[in-house]
């Protein structure tokens, strides 16, 4: 019998197994850093002593294998089946499998009906998700498993994808959570990744058989997926075979594939795949010529600031920090702005200390010459750095970017600054910030992004950039999301490109990413003609290049690149200069002690996870709250805001109990989607009727997680995934009868061309029921009604509800229709009444209003996480986009106007418009096709008045940072234009 | 509010010598439509470029987080626009607008955004809708020609029909392409200069297609997995849009099995029958669009009377049981992108004894999520031998992502 070996080709690693007799005779598993073929044949190469005499058979699988194994002619085998051959041979008594790789996640049933899962395109790798998130609070993944097991608590962190993981832990690392915690809350993340993902509702029960690397090789992680799915050691299986499954697998299947090969022939065929040349597309290089690079760098070198040693300077200094999310900058300025200090470090998770020890360094080198006579900070740790070093000021980092630049270029008018995590871009108009564009959660990380690719192929950032200097053909990678650049990376790797053409290929997707995704530019006219560029990923020549080959125009890189918000800081303090700087004093700073720990709020529902903070003196700093009240501040008179109204009036209007008798029994509905607008109708309408209506409870985390098995689409809307969770809650409210109707069309309000609703919220019902298995068992009411004609609305109902309750007499029914609309229109009446209330208010008071457009769901406090308290926060009255809309023309719009919801935004936009104090603040849902057409034009008819358009993005993610970026940013520009316009 | 002077018309002047670009989703079909406008004197001209550039061109263009065909379709125009092979001036393009209910029926918006921003706002785009949405001056459809170019796309659904049925079994390579360029040239032939083509004559071309192809040498002695194909109508059918998903499939030694365009017609016009009955919206239409669709069901029954004679094809399924499978998953009322009409066509494909099925979508797709990806549970439940894969594309998707999950399907594929 021959010997049968198994190549199983990952994103990450190369596995090779050998079976004979059907016993595992030689394995290894090694890492092959993107020399995909090369390291095939090497591990080929080192098993000779075992191979060379035998007859073979053999197959390649693996997620990379694929183009290993077309060009050298071995069979290939899909990687799902070759684990399920594995299992049938080595652990048949399993259930169900769960295969964690370095990109792929996948899970298969045996038992019952069989079904195998692969994880989608846009669930980033896993294997590969721990070795990021192992980078991002710098230890190594083995470190990270022993820290996990030390757990105390677990965080919430979006589990979707590696990048929203990452914008959830970043703010935790700096608000100082324990890395121990953190550890655990990323494997845990990865379980729910896989149980959400993949499982989709199918219940994991029985023998559960873990298989991959990172489930072999991580203990927290088999812990936690063991809690998670309450297994005990008999029934969760974690065998040595684990890391080489697939390969085994793939073994079996050799078993059964006629050609046999000598071993020198097998090495044969591989070699000469490890030289096949590359098929793939190709970028014009970087540079073409050594000479072309010299005046590139002679050009950029130019734009430097003057510095002055701070030993021997004298006189009086200021200090800018920038706190950002993984590097803390420091420059401590003279009075002639020249630098005298400054300092680049990464956070390692802890910014209070970094700039403990500098500023500990800076009083060192200052002794009395230099007198440090003005602070401020910025950056995301900006609240919690002033706090505990009693930083002068605080500002929001686009305004100090601002301030830096215009130093340099005193025409400046566009900002782009690439960061670790963030992409910040603004245009600069009247001296003022005009138009702010942030990436999105989806985009994000993409300075980080380069830097973990790097260092997971055992590359320094820098030697990695240089590498893609002068490579003559950079592959094109394409320009989405990272999740994305990886299986394009993965692509290109299996194509057999080099590093060279990877790392330009990578700078090039960057900055197609921040040019196509974020900014959505054009031409280099839609940019500007006075461009700077900053953030410490242009300090990578391979970048700057790329951006200006992209825009077809040179642009202005500050030698200071790196650290011109922290720059920009110092320039805010030297222009605010207090009377007396609040900075910690050096004698302070000596017995400096900070501690932290993690409580959770029990003073609202939200149940807000906070960290509190101690400092010397007492000081405490508080983060993760989501409104003033931990603070202990004392209630103020809130200001008036209509979603927190709407949502109150809806909620009273829920618990209402019904007067009298129901007899026709209780029936339940789902308060989510267009039921926040229709709740009113439905609930009088069925309540004449007869019956005593259930409406589920309000949205929360718990209430969406009872919900997520059976959601069978991962990218529809939030809002939508919470009508699962609706469902289980009504079922657990004991109801046997649900009502929820589809709708086409929505209301018309007359003011578009159409009137219809958007396809998911028109149609969820029929999903819910294709999906939630247990509708089945209750009465679901679906009907497909229309309520835009009274009349023929009621002639549905008749049919419809006579069917099914003889008892019903028609007129019944159309008083009860009456009824229902009445209830709708007193509650239209009651929002624009108080909208007219609140913009009294606002009017009265001089205060600034926030109009929030978006949906009627959005009022949601899951769905929004409190966003509108954290607007109101910074003193803004808010009023909603169904208060004001009558009060404004239909405006002219571009696009076909066929949503009702939608046209309800195009008018309230034109009311901002025509309203001195009032902003606009549009909330887009992640995954709303539609809002990709909205936005556009809201944007045009907001910025055609005057005025700034700001977007926010919601999604399950519960990080409000970017939010507050944006707002404030907003509200700074609206105060510089302000003062502008009195001057 | 639609304002009509915003934007540049095309005017009955314009039809002399203006050429219109149209974007391509189906060679063989659309080819065959454009043939017989030629003949009411419009000069029409199917794009048929690939290459990255037309992707970079939706990208610059288009909202990014709009639909895959929206910044294929556009990106194909503006790639053409900005090719120089146009006198810009005399040239006009097209665009479909169903005005239903997703976001497709904004394309048409989306692309004159690109051209405005292009400094190309004088360029016309013509509406193609049959809802009244947008009237065109220069472009109209009169009864008679909406009837030929019926007979068009009959003839089109039924050479890509038998086309698929050969091609995995052809004995010499390519011969079963070259059979449809023989059609082609045939019907064009037939066809041009002709404005009345009689039925009479369009029932001779279907004998004359069986004719073409059963000279086409098959070998059916190895047995081929047979692979649905169901999804979004412009990625299920466009190359461009689904990466040569159908040459994929017969690489893998598959029989790809599609419905035709027509389906998504009858589907259409079915759905004002729908919304009459549903909401009491316009008798009239309704009654319109029920004539409309039995005049295209008779025609289809003829197809399917002629292939059955023959013997050697697989006819299509008659859409009235097509239609009806879809009652037992989902409601007929969900009439936005596909609707009722992809679960339809997933369980017609499985009556037909083929279980195996590709799903393909753009990427966050609408709704796709409630009749697609939503209902395959459902399917499942209760056709347990129903093996289905859902793909998604987007401009950033890898090929190998989708591949792979194409053969995992075809791994479990009986």
């Amino acid at each position: 019998m021959s010997m049968k070996l198994g190549i199983d080709i990952g994103s990450t690693t190369v596995k090779l197994v050998a079976v004979k007799d059907g016993n595992i005779v030689y394995k290894r598993y090694e890492r092959h850093f993107s020399k995909v073929r090369e390291k095939a044949c090497e591990l080929l190469r080192d098993a000779e002593a075992v191979l060379c005499c035998e007859p073979l058979k053999a197959a390649i699988t693996g997620s990379a294998g694929l183009g290993a194994a077309k060009a050298s002619g071995i069979d290939f085998v899909q990687e799902v089946f070759a684990t399920r051959r594995a299992v049938g041979v080595h652990v048949p008594q399993a259930d169900v499998v769960i295969e964690l790789g370095g990109e792929d996640a996948k899970i298969i049933f045996l038992t019952g009906q069989l079904e195998e899962r692969m994880n989608g395109s846009c669930a980033g790798g896993t294997g590969a998700f721990i070795d990021q998130m192992a980078i991002l609070l710098d230890v190594s993944p083995s470190d990270l498993d022993l820290l996990s097991l030390e757990a105390e608590r677990i965080y919430t962190i979006a589990s979707r994808c590696g990048v929203f993981a990452k914008s959830d832990i970043q703010p935790l690392m700096n608000d100082g959570a324990r890395r121990e915690d953190l550890a655990a809350s990323i494997f845990q993340a990865v379980v729910n990744q896989t149980l959400t993902g993949l499982a989709q509702g199918r219940e994991i029960k029985g023998d559960v058989l873990f298989l991959g690397g990172p489930l072999y090789f991580f203990k927290g992680l088999q812990k936690r997926f063991q809690e998670t799915l309450g297994l005990d050691n008999s029934h969760a299986h974690f065998p040595a075979l684990a890391p080489y499954a697939i390969a085994a697998g793939a073994a079996e299947y050799a078993g059964d594939t006629g050609r046999e090969y000598s071993y020198d022939e097998l090495l044969g065929c591989l070699e000469k795949a490890a030289g096949e040349p590359v098929v793939s597309q190709y970028l014009s290089p970087l540079f073409t010529s050594h000479e072309e690079f010299r005046e590139f760098t002679r050009r950029h070198d130019c734009h430097d600031v003057m510095t002055e040693n701070v030993t021997v300077y004298s006189g009086d200094a200021y200090l800018g920090i920038d706190c950002g999310s993984t590097t803390t900058k420091i420059v401590l300025m003279g009075d002639k702005n020249q630098i005298l200090y400054h300092h680049y470090q990464p956070n390692k998770g802890n910014p209070v200390d970094v700039i403990r020890e500098q500023l500990a360094q800076l009083y060192r080198l200052c002794g009395d010459r230099v007198r440090i006579v003005a602070s401020a900070v910025t950056g995301y740790g900006e609240a919690l750095i002033q706090n505990a070093f009693g930083i002068d000021f605080g500002l929001v980092e686009t305004v100090a970017h601002f301030y830096a630049a215009r130093h340099f270029n005193p025409d400046v008018d566009f900002i782009i600054d690439i960061g670790g995590q963030d992409i910040k871009c603004f245009k600069i108009r009247n001296n003022c910030i005009d138009n702010i564009f942030l990436n999105e959660a989806c985009s994000s990380g993409c300075g980080s992004f380069i830097e973990t690719f790097a260092r997971s192929m055992g590359y320094s950032i820098e030697e990695f950039c240089k590498l893609g200097l002068l490579s003559e053909t950079p592959i094109d990678l394409g320009s989405r999301c990272t999740v994305f650049m990886n299986s394009s990376v993965k692509q290109a790797q299996k194509d057999g490109a080099s590093i060279d053409m990877i790392s330009a290929g990578l700078s090039v997707s960057v900055v197609k990413n921040a040019l196509y995704k974020v900014i959505r530019a054009h031409s280099p006219d839609d940019l500007g003609k006075h461009i700077v560029v900053q953030g410490g990923t242009f300090l990578n020549n391979a970048i700057l290049r790329s951006f200006e080959q992209e825009i077809g125009r040179e642009v202005t890189r500050p030698a200071i690149s790196g650290l011109m918000g922290a720059y920009g800081a110092a320039l805010h303090a030297r222009d605010n200069r207090p009377e007396h700087t609040a900075l910690i004093r050096p004698e302070e700073l000596e017995g400096f002690r900070h501690t932290s720990k993690s409580v959770k709020c029990g003073l609202c529902s939200n149940h807000c996870d906070l960290t509190v903070n101690t400092f010397p003196g007492g000081r405490r700093f508080l983060s993760g709250n989501r409104c003033e009240r931990p603070l202990g501040r004392g209630e103020a008179k809130p200001l008036p805001d209509l979603y927190a109204w709407k949502l109150d009036y809806l909620k009273a209007l829920a618990c209402a109990p019904r007067e009298g008798a129901a007899p026709l029994g209780r029936i339940g509905v789902p308060f989510g989607l267009n039921f926040y607008e229709l709740l009113p109708f439905w609930k009088t309408f069925l309540e004449a009727l007869g019956f005593e209506v259930v409406v589920s409870d309000v949205s929360s985390r718990d209430l969406y997680q009872r919900g997520q098995h059976s959601i069978p689409s991962d990218t529809v809307c939030y809002p939508a995934k919470l009508m699962h969770g609706h469902i289980e809650n009504l079922f657990e409210k004991g109801v046997t009868r649900i009502f929820y109707p589809c709708m086409t069309y929505n209301l018309d309000e007359g003011r578009g061309d159409n009137c219809y609703n958007c396809p998911v919220v028109a149609y969820y019902p029929e999903l819910l029921q294709a999906n939630v298995a247990r509708l089945s068992e209750v009465d679901f009411l679906m009907p497909y009604f229309e309520l835009s004609d009274r009349k023929e609305f009621t002639r549905q109902a008749v049919r419809f509800f006579r069917e099914r309750f003889p008892q019903l007499h028609r007129k019944e029914i159309a008083a009860a229709a009456e009824a229902g609309y009445g209830a709708l229109q007193d509650y239209y009446a009651a929002v624009h009444e108080e909208g007219r209330k609140a913009i009294a208010y606002a009017d009265e008071n001089g205060l600034e209003i926030a109009v929030i457009v978006g949906r009627p769901y959005h009022i949601d406090p899951e769905i929004n996480h409190g966003l509108n308290r954290l607007i109101a926060s910074y003193g803004m009255v808010i009023v909603t986009e169904d208060a004001v809309w009558d009060l404004a023309q239909q405006p002219e719009v571009r696009v076909l106007n066929q949503w009702t919801y939608h046209s309800r935004m195009y008018s309230a936009a034109n009311y901002v418009v025509r309203k001195e104090n009032a902003q606009l603040i549009q909330l887009v849902s992640f995954g709303c096709g539609i809002d990709a057409i909205t936005t556009d034009e809201i944007r045009s008819i907001v910025e055609g008045g005057g005025k700034i358009y700001t977007q926010l993005k919601i999604d399950e993610i519960n990080n409000l940072g970017a939010a507050k970026i944006r707002v404030r940013s907003m509200l700074a520009a609206v105060e510089e234009g302000r003062k502008l316009g009195k001057q | 509010m639609e304002n009509s002077n915003n934007y540049a018309v095309f005017t009955e002047e314009m039809r002399k010598d203006y050429t219109i670009l149209v974007p391509n989703m189906l060679p063989i079909q659309f080819g065959l439509m454009l043939q017989i406008m030629g003949n009411y004197g419009y000069k029409m001209e199917l794009l048929t470029t690939e290459g990255p550039s037309i992707v970079e061109q939706g990208l610059k263009n288009v909202h990014n987080d709009t639909c895959y065909p929206a910044l294929l379709a556009i990106g194909q125009l503006m790639d053409a626009i900005e090719s120089g092979k146009y006198d810009t001036h005399k040239i006009a393009l097209i665009m479909s607008q169903t005005g239903g209910g997703c976001r497709a029926s904004n394309y048409i918006h989306l692309l004159r955004k690109a051209l405005a921003k292009n400094g190309h706002d004088y360029i016309p785009v013509i509406s193609l809708n049959f809802s009244g949405l947008e009237a065109n001056p220069g472009f109209t459809f009169t009864p008679q020609m909406l009837m030929q170019i019926a007979y068009g796309v009959l003839l089109g659904d039924m050479i890509m029909m038998i086309y698929n049925q050969c091609r995995a079994y052809e004995v010499v390579p390519g011969s079963s392409r070259k059979a449809v360029g023989v059609c082609m040239d045939v019907i064009a032939q037939r066809f041009s200069g002709n404005r009345m083509i009689l039925y009479s004559e369009v029932k001779k071309l279907y004998r004359f297609i069986l004719r073409v192809f059963e000279r086409v040498r098959l070998d059916r002695s190895v047995p081929k997995k047979r692979v649905g194909v169901v999804g979004e109508i412009y990625v299920k059918f466009s190359p461009l849009g689904n990466n040569h998903l159908e040459d994929f499939l017969v690489a893998e030694g598959c029989e790809p099995v599609l419905a035709g365009l027509l389906d998504f017609c009858m589907y259409c016009l079915y759905n004002a029958v729908v919304d009459h009955r549903l909401y009491g919206r316009s008798a009239k239409a309704a009654a319109m669009n029920r004539m409309m669709y039995d005049f295209v069901l008779s025609k289809q029954k003829d197809i399917i009377r002629v292939m059955k004679k023959h013997g050697q094809f697989r006819p299509p399924i008659p859409f009235e049981e097509v239609r009806r499978l879809s009652h037992e998953i989902i409601g007929e009322g969900v009439k936005m992108g596909e609707g009722w009409l992809l679960p339809a066509e997933m369980v017609e494909l499985i009556h037909e004894g083929v279980p195996n099925i590709v799903c393909a979508q753009p990427f966050g797709c609408l709704p796709n999520h409630i009749a697609g990806k939503g209902m395959v549970r459902k399917i499942r439940e209760r056709y347990p031998e129903a093996n289905i894969v859902s793909v998604d594309y987007d401009p950033g998707a890898s090929k190998i992502n989708q591949e792979n999950r194409i053969k995992l399907m075809l791994s479990a594929a009986k």
